[in-house]
């Protein structure tokens, strides 16, 4: 059904002009883009920005480096759009004679469309224009502060006036610039407007533990200025004061209805743009959108609702100018559940955060240990999600969201909801078509059915969803609904290494040991593709070292090693090594302590006794890592392999020797196995524990293999982890002699060695072992494959060629090389930066907002 | 020392040596200042030389020549990655766009391997 055309067309095509270029804007433009064919509209953007539309949402990723490029829109690209572009800021509409005035320029519309969102409110305080104060909303504004920071001395101090959403966000860019911050607020708490008390408490210790002075129930007063003209600091209400060098102004926004109020369109009483449910004003022919519309009273702060209020205009704007069918569309509000990342802290409010509704309960879990806050608000009869308030830790934002919108009775109790689940327990379960991307209104049901579409990563299903392409939070979601969809779809359950290799770890390492394939350019030939990859080229690497025990920075070896093998070393967040020498059974001189030490005190390492028991020296730059082995293989240490995918520790407790319970000698067993099986690179690291008793001091069950003495003999247990899934190790075989056990022990290992996948710890392989312990006793122990000689020579192999690494790296002279900072310089990496802590070095703490925004991958790193 | 070749808008800085460079390996090369992680993927029997920023974005460590080189197979085919060794975001190595975020890109540099030596283009 056509509407008859309300507008008395000009006899030309249709002229659309929309003020502004901001994202609502954007969004508007393509949407009419969209929704009609571009030959029967003339559309004219007019920015007063110097550039157009831009992601205002990441504006403070302009402080990052390298600089991400923002820009939503371009001239050229809106020129291949056919929309103009006016540069400069409309100021009048005569609206009888259908013109708006540029400057100079008088522009012709039949139809306007208002997107001039908002400006930032500034206090009318004394002072408050003075040299060195600063609002935050546009890349102009952006660019000055950086400017007046990078001419402050390092000491400098920036204050933001305003604790809610982008006072934060402003304090963590100030932070960016290496200015001391400080955020005041006029509120008692932070996040007022989201938060409550108890909330806005675990950010504010979250935002403190960064080094960011908070100061609520502060009402600034004056703005403090130099005679200069310059800001010097703020002065409060009950007369105390705080110096700054630099001020933002972050007090709130106010819709930028300048232009229609003074054209006589109906503005609120506290401002936007009066509009119906068409996204129409008072006049017919003017439509508002974003920030700067008021739709029922109420003005919208976030970009989704103007998003909506963007598709709603664009189609009645066409079925108006009778160019489409009459559209259905409406904006009926939007829910300002919101979930953010603000200087890295997950804060989430949805539905009825602050219980205003008549008679609501509440349930909450505030834990001072982690500091976060989760609250629930729940029905009268406790039966119905209202509403809640997630800081910290974010994670079940979308399932509680939805059960709020949803209305769905609770059929478990509700402090269930928000208790992190005990490890291995069950997840809650998804609420059927669960919300998972919030900024693009994306639902669980949409994304499964882009995966059975055919998308198989999470980049195709930005493409075809939008979910994810906001502000990037819920991508760690997609990633887990993609990998749960493939599974339930049969799929990915391939085992292949990746890309590069159709074959398991296990398959792989069969073919290299019966081609006898010495080298990764053989493997890559004969069964891979490509070029390889940080997954399979690690793993080749370390096959080849299980088999052949070659060193493993060898020429041909040397560029398939992950970082931490690469420099026989660990590395550490700012890209500096720990360095860790082998103490086995943590049994160690008073010399050795004091080579180390000395060892630590020249390098001006920081020295940790680690889980392990042994001594991490951490902070090494990797120029000096040689000059620190050389003296510590002087004092008799070689390499822990702490790097390494290899027999990490064999922890011993002090046993019989000295104990007054023990009946084996526990340390010299540790030490014996330890020093047996150091340097094996296997699927993953191995630990090992011996106790002198049943006490079991060493926590011989949680390891991989451990033994635990009685009157008898030693018992044996396999397959034990600590980490991430803790598991008991199994009896594999009671009351052994020190030379039965070790048998059992090198055929163990071996055979995990050989079968087990990439990254498989002995616990999961154990599990997934078919036939389980009972099989894994009939092939190491009756022979029931004949495959126990080769295993025994393997080891023996492995035994008979150990040497230690880093020995071998510092006769490598030519090797030595690869240490070295630069390869054309003798300079070191200046950006890395060290505070003192107890009396040690630490790596100065990065400023969290350095990384805002960018979300790490899922487990990433989880692997080393 | 550093040796400059002239060409019309590209200043080359010489690095190191080829060989300098294990195929399939990075290096850091100081360049005006820039800590520029350079590799060297062999790939069919060629050598290609490609130079970004040292600086990894996610972690704001200055580590990606540590990071290990490998192939992806893009909507155009077989194209070259760095993995930065600490938490394993991938880059592609000609555009220096972030595999996991189209938006974050790393500084690329023209690179070449002339006469046995690596040299890296400046822009003048
Ligand atoms: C240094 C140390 C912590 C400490 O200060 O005490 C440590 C440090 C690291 N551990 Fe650990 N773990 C240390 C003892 C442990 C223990 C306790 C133990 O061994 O008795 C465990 C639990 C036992 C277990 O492994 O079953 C442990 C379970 C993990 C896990 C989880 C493993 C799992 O199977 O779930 C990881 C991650 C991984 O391997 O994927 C990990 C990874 C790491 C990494 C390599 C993380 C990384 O990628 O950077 C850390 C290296 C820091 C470094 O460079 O020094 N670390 N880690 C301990 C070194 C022991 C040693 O002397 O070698
Ligand atoms: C630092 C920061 C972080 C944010 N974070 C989030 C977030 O995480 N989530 C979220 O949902 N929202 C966030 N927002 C809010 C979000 O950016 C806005 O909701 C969104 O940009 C509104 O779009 P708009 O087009 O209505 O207004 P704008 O993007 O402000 O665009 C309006 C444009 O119109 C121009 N203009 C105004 N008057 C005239 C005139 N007379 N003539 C010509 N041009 C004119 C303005 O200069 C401006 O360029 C954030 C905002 C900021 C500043
Ligand atoms: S396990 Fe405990 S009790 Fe037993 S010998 Fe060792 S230290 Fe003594
Ligand atoms: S929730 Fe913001 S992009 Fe999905």
């Amino acid at each position: 059904m056509f509407q008859p055309n309300r507008f008395a067309v000009s006899p030309v095509l249709p002229q659309v002009v929309v003020v502004g270029s901001g994202m609502v804007s954007h969004r508007f433009v393509e949407q009419l883009r969209a929704q009609a064919d571009a030959a029967c509209l003339r559309v004219t953007v007019v920015s007063e920005e110097s550039r157009l539309a831009y992601d205002r949402v990441h504006l403070s990723s302009h402080f990052d480096q390298p600089r991400p490029d923002l820009a939503l829109a371009t001239p050229a690209g809106y020129a291949e759009l056919g929309v103009d572009v006016v540069f400069g800021r409309a100021t009048s509409i005569n609206r009888t004679a259908r013109t708006l005035q540029v400057g100079d320029t008088e522009l012709s519309y039949d139809v306007l469309v208002l997107a001039t969102g908002s400006f930032p409110f500034v206090p009318p305080l004394p002072g408050k224009d003075a040299a060195g104060c600063f609002v935050y909303r546009t890349l102009d504004d952006l660019d000055a502060i950086r400017a007046a920071a990078e001419a402050l001395p390092t000491s400098a101090t920036g204050v933001v006036v305003g604790g809610g959403l982008l006072g934060l966000e402003a304090a963590g860019a100030l932070g960016k610039l290496g200015l001391k911050t400080h955020v005041v607020e006029f509120a008692p708490q932070l996040m007022p407007a989201q938060l409550d008390a108890e909330g806005g408490g675990a950010l504010r210790r979250k935002i403190e533990g960064m080094g960011i002075g908070v100061h609520t129930g502060k009402a600034t007063s004056e703005v403090q200025v130099d005679g200069a003209g310059r800001v010097t600091g703020l002065a409060f209400a009950d007369g105390s004061s705080l110096p700054a060098d630099l001020v933002v102004f972050s007090a709130g926004i106010r819709p930028r209805d300048e232009l229609a109020r003074s054209s006589g369109l109906s503005v609120g009483e506290r401002g936007g743009i009066a509009i119906d449910d068409r996204c129409v004003t008072s006049d017919p022919a003017v439509y508002a959108v974003g920030e700067c519309a008021l739709h029922d009273g109420r003005v919208y702060g976030l970009v989704a609702p103007g998003y909506s209020m963007a598709k709603v205009a664009a189609a009645s704007l066409l079925t108006d100018l009778g160019l489409n069918p009459a559209s259905e569309a409406r904006f009926t509000g939007a829910d300002l559940s919101t979930k953010l990342k603000l200087l890295g802290v997950e804060v989430g409010s949805f539905g009825d955060a602050r219980g205003a509704t008549p008679g609501a309960r509440t349930v909450s879990l505030s834990d001072n240990v982690r500091n976060t806050y989760s609250k629930l608000v729940l029905s009268e009869d406790g039966l119905r999600v209202l509403g809640g308030l997630l800081v910290g830790d974010t994670a079940r934002y979308g399932d509680l969201l939805d059960l709020s919108l949803s209305g769905t009775p609770l059929t478990v109790p509700p402090e269930t909801l928000i208790v992190p689940p005990l490890p291995g327990a069950t997840e809650m379960p998804a609420t059927a078509n669960a919300l998972i991307c919030s900024c693009e209104n994306v639902r669980s049901e949409a994304v499964c059915s882009a995966v059975a579409g055919g998308a198989r990563d999470v980049a195709s299903l930005k493409k075809c969803t939008g979910a994810g392409t906001g502000c990037g939070g819920c991508v760690p979601q997609l990633h887990g609904l993609l990998q749960t969809e493939l599974r339930r779809l049969g799929e990915t359950v391939s085992n292949h290494l990746c890309e590069h290799y159709p074959h398991s770890r296990q398959e792989l390492f069969g073919l290299i040991r019966v081609k006898g394939w010495q080298s990764w350019d053989e493997v890559l030939e004969a069964h891979g593709s490509g070029s390889g990859c940080e997954v399979c080229k690690p793993a080749v690497a370390s096959i080849l070292a299980s088999l052949h025990n070659d060193y493993v920075l060898k020429p041909q070896h040397a560029p398939l090693q992950d970082t931490n093998d690469a420099f026989l070393a660990n590395i550490q967040k700012n890209g500096t090594y720990s360095v860790m020498p082998r103490i086995p059974g943590g049994e160690v001189t008073p010399e050795g302590l004091i080579a180390i030490g000395e060892v630590a005190r020249k390098f001006g390492l920081y020295c940790k006794i680690t889980g392990g028991q042994r001594i991490d020296l951490l902070g090494a730059q990797r120029d000096d890592l040689p000059a620190i082995w050389t003296d510590l293989i002087a004092a008799g240490f070689e390499s822990g392999h702490a790097y390494g995918k290899s027999l990490r520790t064999v922890k011993s407790c002090v046993g019989q020797t000295w104990c007054r319970y023990g009946v084996q000698d526990s340390t010299s067993l540790a030490i014996r196995l330890e020093l047996r099986y150091r340097g094996l690179r296997s699927p993953h690291k191995l630990k090992s524990g011996v106790s002198g008793c049943t006490r079991e001091c060493a926590e011989a069950r949680s390891k991989d293999f451990g033994l635990i003495a009685t009157e008898k003999g030693w018992n044996l247990y396999v397959g034990g982890n600590g980490g991430v899934t803790p598991k008991h190790a199994l009896l594999l075989a009671e009351g052994l002699s020190e030379d039965a056990l070790i048998t059992l022990l090198d055929r163990f290992l071996m055979f995990y060695v050989r079968t087990a996948d990439r990254l498989q710890r002995t616990s999961t392989w154990l599990e997934n072992l078919e036939g389980g312990l009972e099989y894994l006793r009939a092939v190491i122990m009756d022979d029931t494959l004949g495959i126990c000689a080769d295993l025994d020579a393997a080891m023996q192999h492995h035994i008979g060629t150990y040497e230690d690494e880093w020995a071998a790296a510092l006769s490598d002279t030519a090797g030595l090389a690869r240490f070295r900072t630069f390869i054309n310089s003798d300079a070191r990496d200046n950006a890395i930066e060290w505070v003192d802590e107890r009396g040690q070095i630490r790596p100065a703490p990065l400023q969290p907002a350095l990384l805002h925004g960018l979300v790490p991958l899922p487990m990433a790193g989880g692997d080393d | 020392m550093t040796l400059t070749l002239s060409s019309p808008s590209t200043a080359w800085v010489r690095v190191c040596k080829l060989d300098d460079i294990l195929p399939g390996a990075g290096v850091c090369a100081l360049v005006d200042g820039a800590q520029v992680a350079v590799f060297r993927v062999t790939y069919r029997g060629a050598d290609r030389i490609f130079a970004v920023g040292n600086h990894d974005p996610y972690t704001s460590a200055n580590v990606l020549s540590r990071g290990l080189t490998g192939s992806y197979t893009a909507v155009d085919g077989l194209r070259f990655k760095v993995a930065s060794p600490l938490l394993k975001h991938a880059f592609d190595l000609e555009t220096g766009v972030s595999l996991d975020d189209p938006a974050l890109r790393l500084p690329v540099y023209a690179a070449r391997a002339k006469g046995g030596d690596v040299w890296i283009g400046l822009a003048v």
